[in-house]
């Protein structure tokens, strides 16, 4: 059962995205591109996900424990540190050169577009290499979500 | 350039939540998309399971929008092979090193009012401007 939820959230992740254009790289860099025609779509697809996110998370961390695992599972590091803000900076470049983020890119592989393909497997090196050399930062397994808290 | 759709963006926006919700609600992780596919391919034992259906369920999202809404994932891209892979290595790497993407600190980060996660969506919102703005202006578009 947990599993199932676990493949539906994926799913409606998927879908959320090709709903709100995001599967759509050229809408993502005129977003980011305010010297063009500018497209402020983007604004409203996080304004509609953090809105219901913000509100749906404070509902749910009042429960002890989530439905199918034993604790919560969240970041809880509050910190500013270097490796956050270079990370960034580097994700937020090859973001806006092509349009592509982690989430789009994986659901857009079943296009079989060669340059979903090149993204996914450069963005995979990429990852792979940071994870196993570490580059001498602390490692945050999970997006820095390794701490178990609350409840 | 594309049209501005405020409508359907927040709409997707909201089911976005939702699927984010849903995550946090039955299993308890922040849906944070590089954490999850960084955590599948570093593969822990025991660890490994619930990304890979997570992931699975995504391609068979992206199936569904192939079959009922096959616009919303169809597109050309104006960029060159090299742009392509050096955008991948960077998202890669960044991600990875600044804890979260687009998914973990824009959506989840936010949402959950945390410091680091508002400091991370400044800091690739304002790259990401530069990195568009630049190839607009001095490659025309194409690079």
């Amino acid at each position: 059962m947990a599993l199932v939820m676990i493949f539906l959230s994926g799913v409606v992740f998927a879908v959320g995205l090709g709903v709100s254009g995001m599967t759509q790289p050229e809408k993502v860099t005129s977003f980011l591109n305010v010297a063009g025609n500018w497209d402020p779509s983007l604004a409203f697809v996080m304004l509609g996900a953090t809105v219901t996110y913000l509100l749906g998370h404070i509902l749910i961390l009042k429960r002890p424990a989530p439905a199918f695992a034993a604790t919560f599972t969240l970041p809880t590091r509050r910190d500013i540190d270097r490796p956050l803000v270079i990370g960034s900076a580097l994700f937020g470049v090859g973001w806006g050169l092509v349009g592509f983020c982690p989430g789009p890119a994986l659901v857009s592989l079943v296009t079989g577009y060669e340059s979903v393909i090149i993204f996914v497997l450069a963005m995979g090196v990429g990852m792979y290499a940071f994870e196993v050399l570490d580059l001498r930062f602390g490692k945050e397994p999970d997006g820095g979500a390794g701490l178990i808290v609350k409840s | 350039m594309t049209e501005f759709t405020p409508v359907t963006a927040l709409i997707g926006g909201f089911l976005l939540g939702i699927a984010a919700l849903s995550l946090l609600f039955f299993n308890g992780r922040v849906a944070g998309i590089s954490g999850i596919f960084g955590g599948f391919l570093a593969f822990k034992r025991g660890d490994t399971l619930w990304r890979t259906v997570f992931i699975a369920g995504l391609l068979v999202g992206g199936v569904i929008l192939t079959l009922f809404y096959p616009e919303s994932i169809q597109f050309e891209l104006k960029s060159s092979a090299s742009t392509v892979m050096l955008a991948g290595l960077l998202v890669g790497i960044g991600s990875r090193m600044g804890s979260g993407c687009t998914s973990g600190h824009g959506i989840c980060g936010i949402g959950r009012v945390s410091p680091r996660s508002l400091v991370a969506v400044a800091t690739f919102m304002a790259t990401g401007v530069a990195a568009a703005v630049t190839v607009h202006l001095i490659f025309g578009g194409k690079i």
